[in-house]
């Protein structure tokens, strides 16, 4: 029994790229249990923020820890999915299959584990059609079977709906709710407050590069604490 | 199937000869013969005979076949070449248009033709390739008088050729071009050319081959070379080198040492 | 017209010779085709993923490598081999291992700066997916290698396509040699200058037919691919 990689620890966080800060003296824990939304506007610095806990970008300044090192076990530990799905120019199937190669799982095991995968997000009938002439919510299914084929204990999502229409955004919505259920913990960016009220149980409000508030959802929407939240709520009406 | 099974067996040698031994077709007349009676394959490179003997200079063939008695008594005296070897001749022809713009057609005298060609300034195509054929005309102009370096005017034409390329290039423009008698005999675009002038002691065309010299080069086959210079200048040798006929006329006449 | 079928006719003609110059031809160029792609492929996804100073001035070279002239390789190529030079030991000169040497050096820059292009754009989609799922250095490569096999297979016909149609390379370092160094190219450019024109065009076109077949068969297989895996 392998101890938990959480807490996600940031500490004093900064991210510049060409001369220009992004991020700036983030300081926060990442806990196991509750879904965490990364809230906050378009260019507010949600999707830098996530690449950084997730570990593609390297903090400019600051530290990222997790709460057991070892980069190998890491990438399988914690996983994510992006606003737009890369799938290889092979079958669903054969995706997931690739992840769990480089997972380091056994050769004669991965094919089963990726149909169950397939299965729990409801892809089953589709995992021998190339994953690029599925639709966009079905590619972002796989995006989530891949993800879920490992049994990660930490999800980043990064506007996981973004590009979908509503129907598939529910489709996923129901499935990132399953894998909350069973355990996962879920860390996901957006923009949209109607599914960060239908996912979420906390709210991490950015603004402009920074934390600017933290809050449990209902407390978030009941009484946002800052001007900016405010005045964000109040520019992004909930329509779903 | 049985030259290429004996050939198997004894090996190869590389050859560096000249373009008009290759575009004549001796080559191809003459090569299987040896082969069937030596099992040895021979490997033609057909060059210019100034590359050729440079290619045996630096040691990547083991005999060198051309015609420039002079280039090759050179070579031998540097001591690049073992021994030099009389094989057979041809001579040169001066091939023109049929129309004759400077008058030579018939004649005998290819030095004065020269100095006639030159005075009318009709063109005048030269291979500048350093070859035997090259060096040939480079004699004449010399025993016509002419300094080409003072005198090249628009008419001398010095194209850096082959004479297969040289005989095209004269058929094109119409010009007078310097040529052996075995590469014109095979040249199949005439397009308007014919022999101007021929007979003239001056044309002679020999043909020497020589052993690379193994002192210098430790890879030259020369036993194998030898067997194939051996092979050039005795009777059966010399008799395939008579027998080869071009629209029933001999090209090259043996004259190896007896 | 009458040319081109004279000259086809008389090519006909030359059955077991202009077979075996044929098959000379295709085993010279596509082998050095696929030495240069064994080569040329990881070094264009090395230059595609890895950053390093001075890769700019890498990639601009060989850029430029592709134009380089066939004669000029083929008298490098030649010094190099020759008894003469430092590679003379082998004794590949006028043999067809030199022309396989000299057209892989001419077709490797061609291969990697097309390659490099294609996995740069490819590597620019799929960089974050393949790092997050935790593929890195020369996995990462191979999977990115793999997934742009149809960009990457017009890259090694480009390759092809100058291996078939040079001349400059292979006359100098094969030395055009009767039935063992002759090919397609060397052969039309004997036959020119021989004057025979006819048969020189009838070998182009035997060339020209040759390397259309090739590109013909490429392009099905690439889509029956295409068809299958997207």
């Amino acid at each position: 029994m392998s101890a938990s990689i959480l807490p996600l620890v940031l500490d004093n966080v900064g991210y510049a790229s060409n001369g220009q800060a992004i991020i700036g003296g983030v300081s926060l824990a990442i806990e196991a249990g509750a879904s965490t939304i990364i809230l906050g506007a378009n260019g507010a610095g949600k999707s830098v923020l996530m690449r950084l806990m997730h570990g593609l970008l390297e903090p400019t300044s600051g530290s990222v820890k997790w709460s057991e090192t070892g980069h190998a076990s890491l990438r399988r530990r914690q996983a994510m999915v992006f606003q737009r799905p890369v799938m290889l120019r092979r079958s669903a199937l054969a995706n997931v299959v690739y992840a769990l190669e480089l997972a380091g799982v056994e050769a004669g095991e991965r094919e089963a584990q990726a149909r169950g995968a397939l299965a729990e997000v409801g892809l089953q009938h589709l995992a021998e059609r190339p994953a690029r002439v599925l639709s966009g919510g079905e590619q972002q299914r796989l995006a989530l079977a891949r993800a879920w084929a490992l049994h990660p204990e930490v999800l980043f999502l990064d506007e996981p709906t973004a590009n979908l229409d509503p129907t598939a955004a529910r489709e996923i919505e129901t499935v990132i709710k399953a894998f909350d259920a069973a355990g996962t913990k879920i860390v996901m960016a957006t923009h949209n407050l109607g599914q960060a009220r239908r996912l979420g149980d906390e709210v991490i409000y950015v603004h402009g590069g920074r934390v600017v508030e933290r809050a449990s959802i209902d407390q978030f929407f009941a009484r946002p604490a800052t001007a900016e939240a405010a005045a964000f709520m109040k520019g992004e009406l909930p329509w779903v | 199937m049985g030259v290429a099974l004996a050939a198997a067996l004894a090996g190869f040698i590389t050859v560096a000869s000249t373009t008009s031994t290759e575009q004549s077709g001796l080559l191809r007349h003459l090569l299987p013969l040896f082969t069937a009676q030596s099992g040895i394959e021979v490997r033609v490179v057909a060059v210019g005979t100034g590359q050729a003997l440079d290619i045996g200079r630096r040691g990547d063939a083991d005999v060198v076949f051309v015609h420039a008695r002079p280039l090759e008594e050179k070579f031998i005296a540097e001591g690049e070449g073992v021994q030099r070897f009389d094989v057979m001749y041809n001579d040169f022809v001066l091939v023109g248009p049929s129309s004759d713009p400077a008058g030579v057609a018939g004649t005998k005298d290819v030095v004065a033709a020269f100095r006639k060609i030159h005075s009318a300034r009709v063109p005048f195509v030269s291979r500048g390739d350093k070859s035997g054929t090259h060096f040939a005309e480079l004699e004449i102009w010399k025993l016509a008088g002419i300094d080409l370096a003072k005198d090249k005017g628009p008419w001398y034409r010095d194209t850096g050729q082959g004479m297969g390329p040289a005989l095209n290039t004269a058929a094109g423009m119409g010009a007078y071009v310097l040529a052996d008698r075995g590469t014109w005999l095979s040249f199949r675009n005439r397009a308007g050319l014919a022999i101007a002038v021929q007979g003239d002691q001056r044309l002679f065309n020999p043909y020497g081959v020589m052993l690379v010299n193994p002192a210098r080069h430790a890879n030259v086959k020369k036993e194998l070379g030898q067997a194939f210079i051996d092979w050039l200048i005795s009777p059966p040798g010399q008799k395939a080198i008579a027998d080869y006929k071009v629209g029933g006329e001999q090209l090259f006449f043996p004259n190896a040492a007896k | 017209m009458s040319a081109i079928a004279e000259g086809l006719r008389r090519v006909f003609q030359l059955d077991i010779e202009l077979w075996h110059i044929v098959v000379l031809s295709l085993e010279v160029s596509l082998s050095a085709v696929l030495l240069a792609t064994l080569v040329g492929l990881p070094l264009g996804a090395l230059l595609a993923v890895k950053r390093f100073s001075g890769r700019r001035g890498v990639i601009v070279v060989l850029n430029a490598l592709m134009g380089l002239p066939p004669v000029v390789v083929g008298l490098v190529v030649y010094l190099m081999l020759s008894r003469a030079g430092p590679l003379g030991e082998l004794g590949l000169l006028f043999t067809p291992g030199a022309m396989i040497v000299a057209q892989t050096v001419l077709v490797l820059p061609i291969i990697a700066a097309l390659a490099r292009q294609a996995l740069e754009d490819a590597w620019r989609e799929y960089e974050e997916q393949l790092r997050s799922l935790g593929a890195e250095g020369v996995k990462a490569a191979l999977t990115l290698i793999w997934d742009a096999r149809f960009s990457l297979i017009t890259a090694v016909l480009a390759g092809l396509g100058r291996a078939s149609a040079e001349v400059g390379a292979v006359m100098i370092v094969g030395g055009n040699i009767d039935g063992v160094t002759r090919v397609m190219t060397t052969a039309i450019a004997l036959e020119t200058s021989k004057g025979d024109l006819p048969l020189a065009l009838g070998l182009g076109f035997i060339l020209i037919a040759i390397v259309l077949a090739l590109n013909a068969a490429a392009q099905l297989i690439k889509e029956a691919a295409q068809r299958r895996f997207g």
